[in-house]
């Protein structure tokens, strides 16, 4: 795909997210919508993956660390064909494959995620068995900026780049808030860049919801060796819905049936 | 009878060995202490399939997960504290929930790690591991039975929890082949039923050669399976033999005392039942000797509970 159509894409995603969440009336869109464009370049473009092969050994790994945010994951896996779509409408019901964090009952899921700041740890393992197997696939993590103030994340950190784990990108999704308000008054995190140099990182700061910056950065990382490569990816929160952009609250809160009116006219295509 | 004495860690390391030349996809992870879970044999042997992520049990348990994800089998070790309690939240979401393929085998537990005192004690592992879906819990006696246990943890695909302790123990005569989730009868008698799992099943042993002189007989069951329980031989006995204790160098809350006590209690057929374990206490430092002494743990405090329970 090339940048409009991946542009178009992504706006036809962050469709999805409105309409599922509104039907489920719960559910996180404010963190679905500042990754959408992410997950949009890495689903569409960069990830080596097979829908029809879901275990494919050689493919490239995706986890999403911030597991609240699967609504974008689960349309993504649905428009890549993991699963038939008509499942984003029991997103969080009773006996739906939807769950309300992921779990690897849905195809294209590998390992499960909610509780934060686990995923990277999860990520480095994924990344030590292409070590030891000589694979070439790589290792992809999507992380909430709320969520690296989780120690984990910290050990995580240092162990990849004391393994020098050049086969892992993440990507931090840095859109200001976490669910107690922004994140510099709930728990300030800058200067994140410098951290994760100091970590031992290669470090690429980029407008997150820019598409040709994405690819250049997932570029970038895949050519920088001996280092693990961070995506510094600024965001807005619940971006492209006016009413819930830099918004707290639909941290966690879906649309209401207005709401999703008002939001999916912002978000046509015309 | 044999005075056989071993480390279960010695033999954990060596098993590792033999396993790793089995089978490749076998990785080993340690948190810094592989000098004392012996994960360092493994690591000398395969140092590609080694990997040791210094004191940061979380990621280490994260990091199985991914590893496991991908094919491997994967051996997590570390003090049974730190591999239980620092790490739960990532056994729990990371490793079980998924179902992944992860043996965690946790060294140093219960009260006999001596020394260290109560930081280093793991006296609430076996609850905090069994509470979890997907996962298994062994707690092997001996030397020869932590080899048994940790070869049968590969027949399982998922996460299986291995307790094994500091101390050398020594080796008790086994009546059957390792059989995960049955329980092994090592001794016949129909007054009474002690129901053991570590270090305490020799002290069961002990415990029913003293009864005897007493003219008590006792039937002593090694439960080296905490879960999936062995429940038919629980109801069994409930039915051949007059009353039940359980033994175990855990805390009485939560752990085979109680796993026990729910199948009983399932059963409407309930018998006298005592519980030998710690009772609501922190560990602390001693030797070995001391410490089963104060916190009740030894073959004469069985024998003592078993004839009060007989009101002998």
């Amino acid at each position: 795909m090339e940048i409009k159509q991946l542009e178009k894409k992504a706006k036809q995603m962050r469709r999805d997210v409105i309409k599922m969440l509104t039907k489920a009336q719960s559910g996180h869109p404010g963190g679905s919508l500042s990754a959408t464009d992410i997950l949009t370049c890495l689903f569409f473009k960069v990830l080596r993956h097979n829908s029809a092969d879901p275990k494919w050994p050689d493919r490239d790994r995706f986890h999403m660390s911030k597991g609240h945010c699967c609504p974008i994951w689960y349309v993504a896996l649905a428009e890549c064909g993991y699963f038939e779509r008509e499942h984003l409408d029991s997103l969080r019901n009773f006996g739906a494959l939807l769950q309300g964090h992921p779990d690897v009952n849905v195809p294209g899921i590998d390992v499960a995620s909610g509780s934060l700041g686990q995923g990277l740890s999860v990520s480095l393992g994924m990344s030590l068995a292409a070590k030891i197997d000589k694979k070439d696939y790589r290792v992809y993590c999507l992380m909430g900026d709320g969520e690296i103030q989780e120690g984990n994340i910290w050990e995580a950190a240092m162990a990849a780049a004391h393994f020098k784990a050049d086969n892992i990108c993440a990507i931090l999704d840095q859109n200001g808030f976490q669910i107690d308000g922004c994140i510099k008054d709930v728990m300030n995190i800058e200067p994140i860049g410098d951290k994760w140099k100091a970590f031992g990182w290669n470090v690429i700061d980029i407008n997150g919801h820019d598409i040709k910056q994405i690819l250049d950065a997932f570029e970038q990382a895949k050519n920088f060796k001996g280092k693990p490569s961070i995506i510094i990816a600024h965001t807005v929160k619940g971006k492209d819905v006016s009413f819930m952009e830099n918004v707290v609250n639909f941290h966690g809160v879906a649309p209401t049936k207005e709401e999703e009116v008002i939001a999916l006219k912002e978000l046509s295509d015309e | 009878m044999s005075n056989e004495m071993l480390y279960q860690r010695d033999v954990y390391g060596k098993t590792l060995i033999e396993l790793g030349k089995e089978n490749k996809d076998i990785v080993v992870l340690d948190a810094d202490l592989s000098g004392s879970t012996r994960t360092s044999f493994f690591a000398c042997e395969f140092p590609d399939r080694f990997f040791n992520f210094g004191v940061a049990e979380q990621n280490m348990m994260g990091a199985a997960a991914g590893l496991a994800s991908c094919g491997k089998i994967v051996f997590a070790s570390t003090f049974a504290m730190f591999a239980t309690g620092r790490a739960w939240d990532q056994v729990r979401n990371s490793i079980c929930y998924s179902k992944l393929n992860v043996k965690i085998v946790a060294t140093h537990a219960g009260i006999t790690v001596g020394p260290d005192g109560a930081t280093h004690q793991a006296l609430e592992d076996i609850a905090i591991m069994r509470v979890i879906p997907n996962m298994t819990v062994i707690v092997p006696c001996d030397g020869p039975q932590t080899k048994d246990a940790i070869k049968a943890s590969l027949d399982i695909t998922g996460p299986v929890y291995i307790r094994l302790g500091r101390s050398k123990v020594p080796t008790v005569e086994h009546k059957r082949p390792f059989e995960l989730g049955k329980a092994e009868v090592l001794r016949q008698g129909e007054d009474v039923s002690i129901f053991a799992c570590g270090i305490m099943t020799k002290f069961a042993m002990d415990a029913a050669v003293e009864l005897e002189k007493n003219n008590i007989k006792a039937t002593v069951i090694n439960m080296h399976t905490i879960k999936p329980i062995d429940q038919s031989i629980i109801k069994e006995m409930t039915k051949k033999t007059k009353a039940m204790i359980v033994c175990e160098e855990h805390s009485i809350t939560g752990g085979l005392g109680c796993a026990i006590e729910e199948v009983v209690a399932e059963c409407a057929c309930a018998i006298p039942l005592a519980r030998i374990g710690v009772r609501n206490r922190f560990g602390q430092s001693g030797n070995e000797k001391d410490l089963l002494k104060e916190y009740g743990l030894q073959p004469e405090d069985i024998v003592r509970s078993v004839m009060k329970m007989l009101n002998k």
